[in-house]
């Protein structure tokens, strides 16, 4: 490794600034230096370690707490991640101890419920361990400024998106909103997204939801996402819908 | 309904039919599991297989796994079987027609001879009954052979797709990967791009960009922006320089459905490319993909487990004459391949069933970073299918593609195949290589050094 390498491909790597793709790499023979199978090696390990690293739902938990918010631990119907990750089916269902979890924050919500908010581990905890807390101290304000009722936040394990649909329709809640770790790239393998489901039950398709994504250092701010989600609410009790059909809030504002 | 049943251990395993039969028999897959459809232990799908070997070939023209009179594949199935070509192997079972496939005498020629015989299912039951080192083995005696400016197939030789995709459809990022795998002797099969944005104008520009290219440097080679077969269908329309027509296809009616495409659609797409006339050295104008779950994911496999699924697509190619099918193996996730013995497994069988219906199969070698896999399981399926003779793989820069987000082969993947196994380009376009200075007397890669009108061509972008 102290060596460089013996020749450097004439002008090849000012390539690289068009693209993020891996271009202009020396050669050894035929194939890749040593240098780029390390680093190779090195993006694959983040991308590997962001689904696998067990998620830590006790920092979670004592993070939001420290900011006096209350939450329930529920977890999926997959058991463990290998389960979780050959049935996305069992991901979208909680099992029976968490139902009975969510019943009960039900029957202790005052009132009605306007937002349930799910932090779920989806394919990347890392995702989650580094973005939901921060975006939720952006997002929670507003709602409160809108009066928005939030239920307990939930905390979802082994979770695929459309748990939320099942969450949303115990706690009785107008809207669910769930923050998910995206499926990892070699480029970024701590990306959060959030997904909005109008009147959430079980049974609702994709094409009745609403998705901001690519949200981390380096992708959309916090704030920035804050501030799209809040338009899309607005825009989602304004119109009773979501999905396809949603218009954001400062669309719907220009037409009137 | 005939009866399917076997006592494996004092245990009678009853099986519904045919389809049960082979879904059972199939090697363990997660999409299967995710099904419904996987036998529930090891000895039921060793009891399974027993049953199947001991089928009629002739029985998969009797029972239809997939309806005949709802699905417009299995009615091309059946309407198109040539039955003369089926005759020498007619009498055969399933068992028997494995051990024909590895005899001596079953050669390139007789494989070709009864390959119209051969319906997706019999290739689908014959492949649940081999080892891995059969499928290599059988498909490696296979030539399928392809022509539309490059000549791709044959016996000896390895082409790639140059998929020079960029997050943004940037034209210089694209170029610039396009020049990079084009000093590494890669792009013979395809030089072809997934596109971010699917619409008809952004796809013309791409395929100009394409066009351009080619002709500045007078490459053989074709070219392919991989948008819906309805923008390409357009773009012929309004005389874009169309090459070839992509589209995936999957097994079933109500699967290619949910892609947007049925077999007129295809059929006038082909037509339309034919019209053109661009090819130079032959007329395969059609380039498919494919993969096994793709059938499930679209809720439309009828209970049919996913690698027969998969060689029912193969039919539908096959009507085409295409240049290109490509299995993108690991693309859809852990849910249906789950680990590196899986995405293997599946790769050897898709490859080996395309080859045995008379199919030029290229393999996208490829996982996600949720699945149990990595570039070692990577290099291990290249190197099987460059024994099996695989006629293309995809050459992606540094094997990371950073517009679909998965990992496939790089361009010294392909490299490294060809210097193990002393396969060669394509002919016209390893003559390019040599005439630009890329390739030595040997068929070896040479620095790029040499390669002055690409490296002035650099100049200028920069």
């Amino acid at each position: 490794m102290t060596k460089p390498p013996a020749k450097k491909t004439m002008g090849l790597e000012r390539l690289r600034t068009f693209t993020p793709a891996r271009i202009g790499l020396d050669r050894a023979g035929s194939s890749l230096t040593t240098r780029d199978i390390l680093t190779f090696d090195r993006d694959h390990a983040h991308a590997r370690d962001a689904v696998h690293l067990p998620f830590d739902v006790a920092l979670v938990t004592d993070e939001l707490g420290a900011r006096h918010l209350a939450t329930v631990a529920v977890h999926s119907a997959a058991r463990d991640r290998a389960t979780y990750l050959q049935r996305p089916d069992l991901g979208r269902k909680v099992d029976p101890a968490s139902k009975k979890r969510l019943q009960e924050a039900r029957l202790q919500a005052q009132g009605g419920v306007d937002l349930a908010v799910v932090v779920a581990d989806g394919l990347s905890t890392r995702a989650i361990h580094t973005n939901a807390v921060a975006f939720l101290e952006e997002f929670l304000p507003m709602a409160a400024e809108n009066e928005w009722r939030c239920a307990p936040i939930v905390i979802a394990s082994q979770a695929r998106v459309a748990i939320a649909d099942e969450i949303g329709e115990l706690l009785e809640a107008r809207l669910s909103i769930i923050l998910i770790g995206e499926r990892p790239g070699l480029s970024a393998a701590d990306s959060m997204g959030i997904y909005i489901t109008y009147a959430p039950r079980r049974g609702r398709t994709d094409a009745e939801r609403n998705c901001i994504s690519n949200i981390r250092r380096g992708g959309l701010r916090h704030q920035d996402a804050a501030d799209q989600l809040a338009r899309l609410i607005m825009g989602a009790f304004r119109q009773r819908l979501t999905g396809v059909r949603l218009k954001p809030a400062s669309s719907l504002q220009l037409e009137s | 309904m005939p009866q399917y049943r076997y006592t494996l251990g004092g245990h009678t395993y009853h099986f519904r039919d045919l389809k049960t039969v082979m879904a059972k028999a199939s090697p363990l897959k997660s999409g299967d599991g995710l099904a419904g459809v996987s036998a529930t232990s090891e000895a039921e799908r060793s009891a399974a297989k027993f049953v199947l070997a001991d089928l009629p070939l002739a029985n998969f023209l009797n029972e239809a796994l997939v309806p005949y009179e709802t699905d417009a594949v299995t009615r091309l199935i059946i309407d198109t079987h040539d039955t003369d070509a089926f005759a020498p192997i007619s009498s055969m079972t399933v068992g028997e027609f494995r051990d024909w496939l590895l005899a001596y005498g079953t050669d390139a020629e007789r494989l070709r001879s009864v390959a119209s015989g051969i319906t997706p299912e019999m290739a689908a039951a014959v492949s649940k009954l081999m080892r891995n080192q059969d499928l290599v083995l059988v498909a490696s005696k296979i030539e399928t052979i392809t022509r539309f400016r490059t000549t791709v197939g044959l016996q000896g030789h390895l082409s790639t797709r140059l998929q020079p995709n960029h997050p943004t459809d940037d034209p210089k990022g694209i170029a610039a990967t396009i020049l990079d795998g084009l000093l590494h002797g890669i792009g013979d099969a395809v030089i072809g791009i997934n596109p971010v944005a699917d619409d008809i104008q952004a796809a013309t520009q791409l395929l100009q960009l394409l066009d351009d290219l080619r002709q500045r440097h007078e490459m053989p080679v074709q070219t392919c922006v991989l948008t819906h077969i309805t923008n390409t269908l357009a773009m012929i329309d309004n005389d874009g320089p169309v090459d070839l027509v992509f589209q995936s296809i999957a097994g079933t009616e109500a699967a290619n459905k949910s892609f947007g495409v049925t077999l007129d659609l295809l059929r006038d797409a082909h037509q339309g490319a034919l019209s053109l006339e661009r090819g130079r050295v032959g007329s395969n104008v059609m380039y498919f993909e494919t993969g096994q779950g793709s059938a499930l994911s679209a809720e439309a496999h009828h209970d049919v487990d996913q690698q027969t699924l998969e060689a029912r697509a193969y039919a539908v190619a096959r009507q085409y004459d295409p240049l290109l099918v490509n299995t993108v193996v690991g693309f859809i996730g852990p849910e249906y391949l789950y680990d590196g013995k899986q995405i293997i497994r599946a790769g050897l069988e898709d490859h080996f069933c395309g080859k045995l219906l008379g199919l030029p199969m290229g393999c996208d070698i490829c996982y996600t970073n949720h699945a149990e896999a990595d570039q070692n399981d990577m290099d291990n399926l290249l190197t099987l299918l460059g024994a099996a003779g695989v006629n293309f793989i995809m050459g992606v820069p540094g094997a990371d593609d950073v517009m679909l987000n998965y990992q496939s082969t790089s361009f010294n993947d392909a490299n490294y195949l060809r210097q193990l196994m002393g396969l060669r380009c394509a002919p016209e376009f390893e003559t390019w290589l040599e005439k630009i200075g890329l390739m030595d007397g040997a068929h070896r890669l040479l620095p790029p050094d040499n390669a002055t009108p690409l490296l002035g061509y650099l100049k200028e972008m920069v």
